[in-house]
């Protein structure tokens, strides 16, 4: 069993749900991102490891932020992949490298399908990347990686049954029609989505985007196997103008976040 | 496919030698994927897929009805002013000494470009598929006063996305797209230019697919774009044709248009890429030159990635970040090309060269000057590619320039940039 599956089946042995942290490479500073890494992982089940991107199409204000500052301070995928190994070293939570299908493509998708392998990460999460490329997913599998599919509220039933049969680790069930970031509510069309899969998929599922506070996380894990959060955490990091704040904050906002997941 | 094998760093891919005239090439692409043999596809996020679905199935139902084809051919010529006529450049001819040199003036169709004949169709599509809030991005403004103008035509809504950078430098096509009605957001996150804008308008995409239409103006992006677009401009090169065999008996010998994300270009050559004896070479904008950072030479300076929906050649750096650019042309600085260009150039069917601020700016003067037509900074390129190539031909021969748009809209870049003041960046 890889180590996604071990640890979502003995959270649901303990009757309790994942929460998914997320760091970026490269933010708040470089140095820093690994520390920021390691406290979102000390109060996460799982962490989602973010590549910074120049053009991440599907993220709202604030992930466009950190990319930018990611970017500048010499984020990108070699740097999440030294924060990969760094990690692993010290922990055998299940990491989740989060990136835009470009800079997995730039070096040779199988060149960096090993490597992550070999790195230690468990699974991939590439938002731009849909199940019908799947000589692509093939090569990410074939290296031994999970690839979470995500699933929307706008998703046809037949798109959502194709994605149930072709996920592996698990399957990212996006909450609203729209980029990362905070919402007031979910999309209504959320539960009808997580029933369906819920009835298809053999893998957990975990809800994301739009997860705004501890009431929407507690929600969220009300229907799902675990919970992403990403922008919230965040946006209290880049409220400080002091980067070792920045990193106390987003492990005070995880602690709390994760508390809900687990409380739901 | 996209290749899985990593690709040489820092030396950039080239396309098998130029063998213009003596290839194979597929007139039926894209495939049912998207695909034009390795380039295109569909890489959207899966809150956008079943709304880019239903697009790709609306277009195909549309590109072959009578009715719809029929009502955007009215429109075209009622409307648009189809068909533009093609103008002989004799002074220019006379000053370059050689091939006879002729333009096919899509700048004098409304609004000043050949961006209308798009933006035409896919409102047409957008009205057919019961979507009445239209959005778009723009980088030089052309195409937001083209989406604009169609949109108050048919009486549509219009959000136009377009870089805080292109609002300072195209004040004129803001001022315009606002008189049409068009809501005008400016976009101030990454470059602050036309792929910024892109980013943005897919974002409003993926946050309103079921009520909105997404009216993209290059053919680049997801599939079906890079058809639909082509489809909606190869009446350029359709007409062009046409015209140039009634008037001179025969074909051009060389056919040339800039290209950045390609519609104008692949709309002209598209009529031509089964006459083996027409030559088809795509101008790029070079910016300060190929060899500086200051440029947007896609062809000559990328390599095969996914952006923006689609694998195709993109500037970018070897860790997979597209790359900011450099033209004095507003509509040339998109780090990317549309796939059946990267398609055409692997083939040899198609020659890309560059041409420069400075090389543009030139021909813009002597357009003006020996021939009393002002032409947009975009289709300077061209011209100064055929002022080039000109001289190295047989008066005999002859070379179709396609003055895609006309270029008041570019006086004070041009001006700007003979003032010494750093071209189009220092225009503000």
């Amino acid at each position: 069993m890889g180590r996604l599956e071990t640890a979502f089946a003995a959270l649901k042995a303990a009757g309790r749900k994942a929460y998914i942290g997320y760091a970026m490479a490269g933010f708040p500073e470089r140095g820093l991102d690994l520390d920021f890494a390691r406290a979102v992982l000390a109060e996460s089940d799982v962490l989602e490891l973010g590549v910074p991107f120049s053009d991440p199409i599907a993220d709202g204000p604030v992930l466009q932020r950190c990319a930018e500052r990611a970017l500048a301070a010499g984020g990108g995928l070699d740097r999440a992949m030294e924060l990969a190994a760094a990690l692993r070293k010290e922990s055998d939570k299940p990491l989740v490298l989060m990136s835009y299908l470009n800079p997995l493509l730039a070096g040779g998708l199988d060149t960096f399908a090993h490597r992550a392998r070999v790195t230690g990460v468990d699974a991939v999460v590439v938002p731009d990347l849909p199940p019908e490329e799947d000589g692509l997913l093939a090569a990410l599998r074939r290296a031994g990686l999970d690839v979470a599919l995500l699933a929307a509220p706008t998703s046809t039933p037949e798109r959502l049954d194709r994605i149930a049969r072709a996920a592996s680790g698990f399957v990212y069930v996006v909450s609203v029609a729209g980029v990362t970031g905070e919402r007031e509510g979910f999309d209504g069309r959320l539960e009808a989505t997580v029933r369906r899969l819920r009835a298809r998929a053999r893998v957990p599922l975990a809800i994301g985007f739009g997860v705004s506070g501890p009431e929407a996380a507690r929600r969220a894990a009300g229907l799902a196997d675990g919970v992403v959060v990403a922008s919230t955490v965040l946006k209290a990091a880049l409220g400080e103008s002091d980067p070792a704040r920045a990193v106390a904050a987003a492990r005070e906002r995880c602690a709390l976040l994760a508390a809900a997941v687990r409380g739901a | 496919m996209p290749k899985t094998r990593p690709t040489s760093k820092r030396v950039p891919a080239r396309g098998p030698a130029r063998r213009p005239g003596r290839v194979r090439v597929r007139l039926d692409l894209p495939d049912a994927r998207g695909r034009f043999g390795a380039y295109g596809g569909c890489f959207a996020p899966e809150t956008l897929m079943p709304a880019v679905g239903a697009l790709a199935e609306a277009y195909l139902k549309a590109r072959k009805d009578r009715a719809f084809q029929g009502a955007l051919a009215r429109e075209l010529g009622s409307f648009a002013g189809r068909p533009t006529p093609i103008s002989f450049c004799a002074n220019l001819t006379r000053e370059c000494g050689g091939a006879r040199i002729f333009l096919k003036r899509e700048d004098l169709l409304h609004t000043g470009a050949h961006k209308i004949n798009n933006a035409l169709g896919q409102a047409l599509l957008a009205m057919r598929m019961g979507k009445r809030r239209i959005i778009a991005e723009t980088g030089a403004g052309q195409h937001g006063v083209a989406v604009a103008t169609a949109c108050a035509h048919f009486g549509l809504d219009a959000v136009v996305y377009m870089g805080e950078e292109d609002v300072r430098r195209q004040a004129l096509n803001v001022q315009r797209m606002r008189w049409l009605g068009a809501q005008v957001v400016p976009v101030g996150s990454g470059t602050r230019t036309l792929k910024d804008a892109i980013n943005e308008a897919i974002r409003d995409w993926i946050s309103r697919p079921d009520d909105t239409f997404y009216l993209l103006g290059s053919a680049t992006g997801f599939h079906p774009y890079p058809l639909m677009v082509r489809d909606f401009q190869a009446v350029i090169g359709r007409e062009a044709r046409a015209q140039f065999r009634r008037s001179e008996g025969r074909l051009p010998d060389a056919v040339v248009a800039c290209v950045n994300g390609g519609s104008n270009a692949i709309g002209m050559f598209h009529a031509f890429l089964d006459d083996p004896g027409v030559a088809l070479i795509g101008v790029e904008a070079a910016g300060d030159g190929v060899d500086s950072p200051r440029t947007a030479a896609t062809m000559a300076l990328g390599r095969p990635g996914v952006f923006h929906g689609a694998y195709s050649y993109v500037l970018q750096d070897d860790a997979g970040q597209v790359l900011g650019t450099h033209s004095i042309s507003a509509g040339l600085d998109y780090p990317g090309v549309g796939p059946e260009h990267s398609y055409l150039r692997d083939l040899g069917r198609v020659e890309y060269v560059s041409a420069t601020d400075a090389e543009a700016v030139e021909a813009f003067g002597r357009l003006c000057r020996r021939e009393g037509i002002l032409p947009a900074l975009e289709s300077s390129h061209a011209l100064a590619h055929a002022l080039r190539l000109a001289p190295r031909l047989k008066p005999s021969q002859a070379v179709l320039v396609c003055l895609s748009g006309r270029g008041d809209k570019d006086m004070a870049s041009v001006d700007a940039f003979r003032a010494g003041k750093g071209g189009a960046d220092g225009a503000a």
